[in-house]
């Protein structure tokens, strides 16, 4: 059986999401089960209020603005639509950010507490990005 | 036996390639083949990895002179 992978996906900056929506993608669609928790930065996107374009930062993502990567989101959607992922979003970040369940983006799953979140991740691998 | 579905996706970087394949064999019957397109020369070792861990079948890889890379895959189960 292959082993769960737990994600946390906080940095709002392009190269940390492109790469943790790269990670989740493949893992889901190569038969592990992946559960990702967006918190802090990363979190306003996985919202239906509009959120900033991430910022880069450094010369990769420059360069990466410039190619025709995968949109991070799209890799996301992905993992659900086409792999065993769940994205979960943080409680308190929707309570910072006055966020309700219905503000999520069709995507996610619900809401999570860490607490919850990190009680499932001890039975798989944990990955923080 | 039926042409193999074309899937393009030159130009592309990892892992949309893999990505476009997949989605793609999903609406495929089994026995049936697709032939993925791509400039991303990690396809050529990412999508036999992932051929053979979910158990698909690999066709044959080819590169043509304008550099693009084709592969096909059989759809197994």
């Amino acid at each position: 059986m292959n082993t769960p992978l737990y994600v946390i996906c906080l940095s709002g900056n392009i190269e940390h999401l492109q790469f943790c929506a790269m990670t989740a993608s493949v893992a889901a669609v190569s038969g592990r089960k992946v559960s990702i928790f967006v918190s802090m930065n990363a979190f306003p996107h996985f919202t239906n209020k509009p959120a900033e374009t991430p910022p880069t930062t450094g010369p990769f993502g420059d360069l990466m603005a410039t190619k025709k990567m995968p949109p991070f989101m799209e890799l996301f959607d992905n993992a659900v639509e086409l792999g065993d992922a769940e994205i979960f979003a943080c409680s308190m970040a929707m309570d910072v950010m006055g966020i309700g369940k219905d503000d999520l983006k069709p995507f996610v799953a619900g809401a999570l507490g860490l607490t919850k979140f990190l009680s499932d991740a001890e039975s798989g691998q944990l990955l923080i990005f | 036996m039926s042409e193999p579905k074309l899937v393009d996706a030159r130009g592309g970087f990892c892992p949309g390639p893999l990505m476009e394949l997949i989605a793609t064999l999903k609406t495929l019957e089994v026995g049936q083949s697709l032939e993925l397109l791509s400039t991303d020369e990690g396809s050529t070792a990412d999508v036999p990895e992932w051929v053979h861990k979910v158990g698909h079948k690999m066709g044959p890889t080819s590169k043509d002179a304008e550099g693009v890379w084709h592969i096909v895959v059989e759809k197994a189960k």
